[in-house]
């Protein structure tokens, strides 16, 4: 039988390049915000430094102390001897479990102890989802692509604990390169970008020639334009037994975001009413396309 | 230096053999590999047919299981991993680690390389599978810069595969999943991008208009030569400037590079291009097999042949090549 307790709600690691003070200010809030677990961290690019390795860790106790489940997510792309460093710190932090989003992450933390299989390991099976728990994934993170139909037909009569994460809220990390889309916009070689990124705290619109909001350039990621928005499915995902929702932070309403997620898991408000307090906070509409098996851009 | 060249179907195979390649990289007519394209592809008995073409003149074959099982029809690639073993292909290229396991389990002959759709861009992640299921190869994605190869080679005991001519991909391959928002198919789900079903053409009073699905991807002016749109290759907006956002239709080609690929300890150069034709198949492998044994007899007196570069350019895309991301400035 599917289990019928709301699903908790998943702070995602910040995928933008904000300046210190507020990603500090960010942070504060989440602490007073119903969510359970906050992922801290840089998953996008190695060269941003506003927040340092430390800066981090420091969050995460406070964070820790205000009763959150602090996860610490590693980088999605992992190239060059730098990244390992930090990867390594990462995954021998000893404090915070760690969200594995590369191989060679798994490759440091499998064997050792409880971990968060990434949606960036590509777990689009049981045969491959079920592998990771065998080596400490306690929880995953079903890949953007898989909708409904495909989750649930995973953990159809799946007797094995592991808890199940989809991502519920924010623009869609679609794509991750070695080239750097913002210092391409500004004739900029990403050795000397500048770290442009800084100045657009949700990505750069990316349109089509007849001017349709498409994608969202974001440093090395490229994101959906349109937001992705599952709260008129809370009940669906209920159902299959999904354990937690993943909110993205964006630049606006973030904690508004979560705040009505939770009223909708907890039964006080309809997922379509949520939805439609949300529009504000999606300036180029919502998509939930890939949910139910369709293009991903499409809202159903 | 291995030379692993392409084959769609069996003339192709036989190209790449005749020519020169060691080893040539097939797939099965599914979505279990990443060119599944209408009319490509081999069945049963045109495979077989390869294989004992090949092997008779001593090269190999490998088979492509390079997408990612899907949740309802997982079976279908368990079947071709156990087809593969059976029919004596020598090695298959996987991406997805439930079915390396499952190979490595039920098939413990069968070699396995980890595909470029596997996205292991650092030592750790190929020695995590080579210490989990023997792979014997790699295939880098084609993101990482000279320098890092040599980091990578330096630390694994996995030969190392590198892409050295062909379509470029720009994001990180099996980390991709733009053509599934626009049109529901990816490589990873579907075993392609940007899927012809999907593409329509509109012309247009001044211009001719490419879409996949709903989404414009480029518009050609009378004088431009109309390409096909692969969704990173289209022109779009940022403010007010159109562009190549992500990149130009181009290939990658690094046959400049070949001395310095070979001292840093690439074992094999893959020649990308299972969906063309048999002569585009000939003339490349004709190419990189003489410049490999040109390499090979003396890499310090390695020039890169004009009458090389000037056949390359013919069948790039866009009739313009790059070093990509070996070269940092790329990036």
């Amino acid at each position: 039988m599917p289990d019928i307790t709301r699903p908790r709600l998943t702070l995602g690691p910040l995928l933008y390049y904000w300046p210190r003070d507020r990603v500090h200010e960010f942070y504060e809030q989440a602490a007073d915000s119903p969510v359970d677990t906050v992922h801290l961290g840089e998953a996008v690019c190695g060269k941003r430094h506003e927040v340092r390795f430390e800066d981090w860790l420091a969050i995460g106790r406070k964070l820790a102390d205000s009763g959150k489940e602090v996860v610490l997510s590693t980088c999605e792309l992992i190239e060059s001897e730098a990244d390992l460093r930090v990867m390594r710190r990462v995954t021998g932090n000893g404090l915070f479990m760690v969200e594995a989003n590369d191989l060679g992450a798994v490759n440091l933390l499998a064997g050792k102890g409880d971990f968060v299989a990434g949606p960036y390991l590509n777990m689009y099976s049981r045969l491959s989802m079920d592998f990771y728990r065998r080596q400490g994934a306690v929880r995953w993170v079903a890949p953007i692509e898989l909708g409904a139909v495909g989750i649930g037909e995973i953990l159809r009569d799946y007797a094995e604990e592991i808890e199940t994460e989809v991502f519920a809220y924010g623009r869609i990390p679609l794509a991750i390169s070695a080239r750097c889309f913002t210092a391409r916009y500004n004739n900029e070689s990403k050795d000397e970008c500048g770290f442009r990124c800084i100045e657009h705290a949700d990505g750069m619109l990316l349109s089509t020639q007849d001017d349709q909001p498409f994608l969202t350039l974001n440093g090395l990621q490229t994101q959906s334009a349109q937001v992705h928005n599952l709260a008129d499915s809370i009940e669906q995902l209920r159902a299959l037994g999904i354990d937690r929702l993943r909110i993205s932070p964006q630049s606006a309403g973030t904690f508004d975001v979560i705040r009505l997620f939770d009223e909708v898991a907890a039964g006080a408000l309809a997922g379509d009413e949520a939805l439609k307090r949300m529009q504000q906070w999606a300036p180029y509409g919502h998509c939930n396309g890939y949910w139910h098996g369709r293009p991903g851009l499409e809202m159903h | 230096m291995k030379l692993v060249c392409p084959a769609g179907n069996y003339p192709s195979l036989v190209a790449a053999v005749d020519n020169g390649a060691d080893d040539v990289y097939t797939g099965i007519r599914d979505e279990t590999n990443a060119r599944n394209f209408a009319g490509l592809n081999f069945d049963e008995k045109s495979i077989r047919d390869g294989i004992r073409y090949a092997h008779t003149h001593g090269r190999r074959v490998l088979l492509a299981l390079n997408t990612y099982p899907q949740p309802a029809t997982t079976a279908k690639w368990l079947r071709a991993v156990d087809f593969a073993a059976d029919i004596g292909i020598d090695a298959i290229i996987v991406a997805d680690v439930g079915l390396m396991e499952y190979a490595a389990t039920r098939h413990p002959q069968l070699k396995l390389h980890l595909s470029v759709q596997g996205s292991a861009t650092n030592h750790e992640a190929i020695n995590f599978v080579h210490r989990n299921f023997g792979i014997s190869r790699a295939v880098l994605p084609r993101v990482l810069s000279v320098q890092q190869i040599a980091q990578v080679i330096a630390q694994t005991p996995v030969e190392i595969e590198a892409f050295g001519f062909g379509s470029l991909s720009i994001m990180v391959e099996g980390r991709c999943a733009l053509s599934s928002y626009a049109t529901g198919e990816s490589p990873n789900t579907h075993g392609g991008c940007s899927p012809a079903k999907s593409v329509r053409w509109e012309q247009k009073a001044n211009s001719l208009d490419s879409r996949l699905g709903a989404v414009l991807i480029d518009r050609f002016g009378q004088d431009e030569r109309p390409g096909y749109p692969t969704l990173c290759r289209g022109r779009f907006k940022v403010n007010n400037d159109i562009y190549y956002a992500f990149e130009e239709p181009t290939s990658l080609n690094t046959l400049e590079l070949l001395p310095k690929l070979a001292g840093l300890g690439v074992r094999a150069i893959k020649i990308e291009g299972r969906q063309r034709s048999p002569a585009y198949v000939a003339l490349v492998t004709k190419v990189w097999r003489d410049a490999i044994d040109a390499c090979s007899r003396d890499p310090g007196q390695y020039t890169v042949g004009a009458h090389w570069q000037a056949a390359l350019a013919r069948v790039a895309e866009g009739h313009q090549c790059t070093l990509g991301a070996y070269h940092r400035q790329w990036k």
